[in-house]
C-alpha cells in the first residue's frame, strides 16, 4: 500500500504495453500466414505462367522422296535441332495420307523443340550448343521464331516431348471422375443425413453412425486408397486406373464432408415449420420433401462443392489405386485407364526434364483456378441465399 | 461387355415396368376416387407405391445375386438371374394393383420403404468404415505371417530391398528387414516440425481474429485462410520440393550447415502452413464460443485485455485448442503427398532435420506403386503400415473428440 500513485500508473502502462505486444504478436502471426499465401502465389505464377507460352518456327518443309521415309530430310538440317521431334515425327504420315503432297512444300508455323522454348525463357538449356543458340537469335531477329499462347496446353494430352505435353486428357479425366464421385457420394449423404436428422431415434445405433462419420472426416485420405485397392479392384474387380474406381474412392471420402454439412443446413431449418407442416397434415417424409429440404438446398449445395473441391484436389488415395498413368489420349469410358489433373501435376513433377517444372506450375494454376472458382461459388451460393430466421 | 449390354437392357426395361406401374396405379385410382368411395390417399401415392412394388422386389433380388455371387464365389448365370428379376416385377407390378383400394394406406406404406433405404443409406459410412479395418486387418495379418509382428515394432532397419530380388528368384528375400521404428521416427518428426509452425501461427492468427481484429480484417482473412485450406497437397508438395527445399539448403550452406535437398524441414514447413488454418479457424470457434460474460468479469475486475484473453479466455478455451492441435497433428502424420515430393525415400534415424528423412506414407506410397505383385511382403508390408496410422490417427481423432465434447459441455455451445 505504499506504492505511490506513479508507481502505479507506472505498472499500469506496462501492463497495457504488455497487452498491446500481444496484440501485435498475434497481428503478425496473421500477417505471416497471408505472406506463405503470397509467397506461395507469386511462386506458382512465376514458374507457371511461362507454361502458357510457346516457342513457334516458321519453317519450310519440304516434302520430298527421301521425307516420306525420315521426316527429318524435310527439313533444312541447321534446324533440325530447333524444331520438335514431334513435327518431324509425323511428316512421313501425312504424306502416306495424302500422296498428292510428294514434291510440294509449303511454309508453316510448327512447334519449337523444348529446349528452344526453355533458352528463349531465359533458362539454361543443356542440348543447344554455340551455334544452335546463335542460329535461334538470328531467326527470333528475323521474325522466324515467336512465342505464342500455347492452346497446345489446353487441347492436348499428356506426351513424354514436354513442347507437346498438356492437360486435356487430364482434365476429361477430372471431369469423368467428379461425375462418379457426385453421383454416388451426393445421394448417399444427402439420404445419410435426412435420415440422422429427421428420422432416426436417438438410440446407440444412431449414436455409433454420428460418431463414425466424423471419425471417417478425420482418417488420413490414403488408408482411403488402401480401401479401394483392397475392396474394390481386389475384391469386386472394378478396373484399375479407372474413371469407376477412383470416383468411388474419392466417393466415400467426401461422403462425410456432405453429411456433415447437409446436416448442418438442415438443422438451421427452423423448427415452426416441420410443426406448421405437420399440422396441416404431412406425413414425415412429406415434411421434408416439401419443406425442409427445398430450404435446405443452399447449405447443401454449398457443402457438397466444399467437397468436391476437396475431392478434386486429391492425390494419395488416386495413386494407391493406380491413377498415375500416363495417358496421351483422352479416356472415352469410366471403365479406361484415365489420369486427373492432381496426378498429372504429380507425374510431371516427377520428370527430370527442367521443361516439366514450367508445365508442373502451370498444371497446378489450371488446378487453381478451378479449385478457387469452385470454393468461391461456394461462398457466393452461401451470401446468396443466407438467411437468418 | 455383353454383361454390360445385358445389364442396360435389364435397366431399361424394369424403367418401362416401373413408369407403366406408374401409369396404372394412378389410373386405377383416379378410377376408384371417381367412382365414390373416400380414398386414404392421393392417386400420386397409390402410383408410386405401385413402381415401388414393381421395382423394389426386383432390384433387390438382383443385388442380392450379385452379391451371393461374389461373396460366395458361385457362377449365377447373368441371364436367368436378371430374367428371374423381371419376372418378380411383373408379378410385384400386379401385386401391387390389386393391393390399389380405397382403404388401402399407401402412403403409410411408401414411408416405410423410403425410411428404410434412408436407414440403409446411412450404414454406408460404418461399412466403409468396416471396410477400411478389414481390407487393412486382412492383409496386414497376411504381412504378419511372414514377418513377425515384434520386428516391426521394434526394429530399426527398414531394408525391403532383397523381397524384390525373392520375387525375381534371385537371393533369398530372407534378408528383407522391415524394422519400422526409422518410419515413425521421421514421421513424428515431420510432424513435430509441422506443429511448431501451424500452432504458435494458426493459434495466434485466431485470437488475433477473435479478439483484435476490426470486423473488416476479419472479413478479408477468413476466406483468405479458407484459401490455404483449399490448397491440394499435391501442389504444397510440388512448393516444398522446388521452392523450400533448395532454399533451406542454400540457407544452411550459408551458416556452413550441411543441408540434404530432401532434408526434413522443407516438408516439415510447408505441412505446417497446410495445418495453419485447421488449428486458427477451430481455435477461432472456440474462443469466439466462450461466453463473454467470463470477459466483462475479467475487464470489470481491473485485468487489462491481454491479460484477461491470457488468463481467462485461452484457459477456458483450452480443451477446443488441444482438439484442434490433435486434428492437426493427425493430419499431419496421415499426410502423403507433401513428403512424397519433398522429404527423401531412405529410412534415418537421427535427430538432424537437416537430413534426409523418410515417413510411414511415402513408404506405403513406394510398396503399392513398385512392380511387386500384391501378395510379397513388400506390398502388404504397406498394410500393415497403414494399420498403425489408422490406429494411431483414430485415437488422435477420438481423443479431440472427447476434448470437444467437454468444451461444449461445459459452456453449452451448440455450434461446436
Amino acid at each position: 500500500m505504499n506504492d505511490s500513485f506513479d508507481q502505479i500508473s507506472q505498472q499500469l502502462k506496462g501492463r497495457h504495453r504488455k497487452s498491446m505486444r500481444l496484440k501485435y504478436y498475434a497481428m503478425g502471426a496473421l500477417a505471416l500466414a497471408a505472406t506463405f499465401l503470397l509467397i506461395f502465389f507469386a511462386d506458382m505464377l512465376s514458374k507457371g505462367l511461362p507454361a502458357f507460352k510457346q516457342a513457334m518456327v516458321n519453317v519450310e518443309i519440304n516434302y520430298s522422296e527421301e521425307a516420306s521415309r525420315s521426316g527429318r530430310a524435310a527439313i533444312d538440317r541447321d534446324l533440325s535441332s530447333i524444331v520438335s521431334r514431334s513435327v518431324v515425327r509425323v511428316i512421313p504420315l501425312e504424306m502416306r495420307n495424302d500422296p498428292s503432297l510428294l514434291g510440294t512444300s509449303e511454309t508453316r508455323w510448327v512447334l519449337a523443340s523444348a529446349e528452344v522454348d526453355q533458352y528463349l525463357k531465359g533458362n539454361r538449356a543443356r542440348r543447344l550448343d554455340a551455334d544452335d543458340m546463335a542460329e535461334i537469335d538470328r531467326l527470333v531477329a528475323s521474325g522466324q521464331i515467336e512465342m505464342r499462347f500455347n492452346s497446345g496446353f489446353f487441347a492436348r494430352g499428356d506426351s513424354k516431348m514436354a513442347e507437346l505435353a498438356g492437360i486435356m486428357s487430364a482434365v476429361v479425366g477430372t471431369i469423368m471422375t467428379m461425375i462418379v464421385t457426385l453421383a454416388i457420394a451426393f445421394p448417399i449423404g444427402v439420404m445419410t443425413a435426412i435420415y440422422l436428422e429427421e428420422f432416426a431415434p436417438d438410440n446407440r445405433l444412431t449414436q455409433l453412425i454420428e460418431i463414425n462419420i466424423n471419425n471417417l472426416a478425420a482418417i488420413p485420405s490414403i488408408l482411403f486408397g488402401l480401401l479401394g485397392l483392397a475392396i474394390f479392384i481386389n475384391f469386386f474387380g472394378v478396373p484399375r486406373s479407372t474413371p469407376l474406381v477412383g470416383g468411388m474412392t474419392l466417393a466415400l471420402m467426401t461422403l462425410p464432408v456432405i453429411i456433415i454439412s447437409t446436416r448442418t443446413a438442415l438443422r438451421s431449418v427452423p423448427e415452426s415449420i416441420r410443426h406448421a407442416a405437420f399440422g396441416v397434415g404431412c406425413s414425415r417424409w412429406q415434411v421434408v420433401k416439401d419443406h425442409v429440404l427445398p430450404l435446405a438446398m443452399p447449405g447443401i449445395m454449398t457443402g457438397s462443392i466444399i467437397g468436391l473441391a476437396q475431392a478434386m484436389g486429391e492425390t494419395a488415395p488416386l495413386i494407391i489405386v493406380g491413377m498415375v498413368a500416363f495417358i496421351p489420349d483422352v479416356t472415352a469410358s469410366f471403365t479406361e485407364a484415365a489420369t486427373v489433373m492432381p496426378a498429372q501435376v504429380f507425374t510431371w513433377s516427377g520428370e527430370p526434364d527442367r521443361a516439366f517444372v514450367e508445365k508442373t506450375a502451370g498444371g497446378i494454376l489450371v488446378l487453381l483456378a478451378v479449385l478457387i472458382s469452385l470454393n468461391a461459388s461456394a461462398v457466393l451460393l452461401r451470401k446468396k441465399f443466407e438467411r437468418r430466421w | 461387355m455383353q454383361t454390360n449390354q445385358l445389364f442396360l437392357i435389364f435397366c431399361s426395361v424394369l424403367l418401362l415396368l416401373g413408369l407403366a406401374a406408374f401409369y396404372f396405379g394412378r389410373s386405377k385410382a383416379t378410377r376408384v376416387r371417381a367412382s365414390g368411395p373416400a380414398m386414404h390417399a392421393q392417386p400420386d401415392q397409390y402410383a408410386w407405391f405401385a413402381v415401388v412394388a414393381t421395382a423394389g422386389p426386383a432390384i433387390l433380388l438382383s443385388a442380392l445375386g450379385a452379391f451371393v455371387m461374389l461373396l460366395m464365389g458361385t457362377e449365377i448365370p447373368t441371364f436367368p438371374l436378371l430374367l428371374a428379376s423381371l419376372a418378380v416385377a411383373v408379378v410385384g407390378l400386379f401385386a401391387g394393383m390389386t393391393l390399389i383400394r380405397a382403404n388401402f394406406h399407401a402412403r403409410q406404406a411408401i414411408e416405410r420403404v423410403i425410411r428404410w433405404v434412408l436407414a440403409g443409406a446411412a450404414t454406408i459410412s460404418i461399412l466403409t468404415t468396416l471396410g477400411i479395418l478389414i481390407s487393412i486387418i486382412g492383409e496386414a495379418l497376411n504381412f504378419f505371417q511372414m514377418h513377425s509382428f515384434w520386428d516391426f515394432i521394434t526394429g530399426t532397419t527398414w531394408a525391403p530391398g532383397n523381397s524384390f530380388l525373392a520375387a525375381a528368384g534371385r537371393g533369398d528375400g530372407g534378408g528383407a528387414e522391415f524394422g519400422s521404428v526409422p518410419l515413425f521416427a521421421g514421421t513424428f518428426m515431420i510432424t513435430a516440425i509441422a506443429l511448431a509452425v501451424a500452432v504458435p501461427v494458426g493459434l495466434l492468427s485466431a485470437i488475433y481474429m477473435a479478439e483484435f481484429a476490426p470486423s473488416r480484417v476479419r472479413a478479408i482473412a477468413k476466406p483468405m485462410l479458407e484459401i490455404l485450406a483449399g490448397i491440394p497437397t499435391v501442389v504444397y508438395g510440388f512448393f516444398a520440393a522446388i521452392t523450400v527445399a533448395p532454399f533451406i539448403v542454400r540457407l544452411a550452406d550459408s551458416v556452413g550447415l550441411d543441408a540434404s535437398f530432401n532434408n526434413a524441414l522443407a516438408p516439415g514447413i510447408v505441412m505446417g502452413i497446410m495445418i495453419i488454418p485447421f488449428i486458427s479457424s477451430l481455435s477461432d470457434d472456440v474462443i469466439n464460443a466462450v461466453p463473454d460474460s467470463m470477459r466483462q468479469g475479467s475487464l470489470a475486475l481491473g485485468m487489462t485485455k491481454g491479460e484477461t484473453i491470457r488468463d481467462v479466455v485461452i484457459p477456458a478455451a483450452l480443451p477446443g485448442i488441444i482438439s484442434a492441435s490433435l486434428l492437426g497433428m493427425s493430419r499431419a502424420l496421415g499426410e502423403t503427398m507433401i513428403v512424397v515430393m519433398a522429404a527423401g525415400m531412405r529410412p534415418n534415424l537421427t535427430i538432424n532435420p537437416l537430413e534426409e528423412m523418410t515417413t510411414v506414407t511415402v513408404r506405403i506410397v513406394a510398396a503399392m506403386t513398385g512392380d511387386l505383385e500384391f501378395e510379397s511382403a513388400e506390398t502388404l508390408s504397406a498394410f500393415a503400415l497403414g494399420l498403425v496410422l489408422f490406429v494411431v490417427t483414430l485415437s488422435l481423432n477420438l481423443v479431440s473428440v472427447i476434448m470437444i465434447r467437454r468444451f461444449r459441455e461445459k459452456y453449452r455451445v451448440n455450434n461446436l
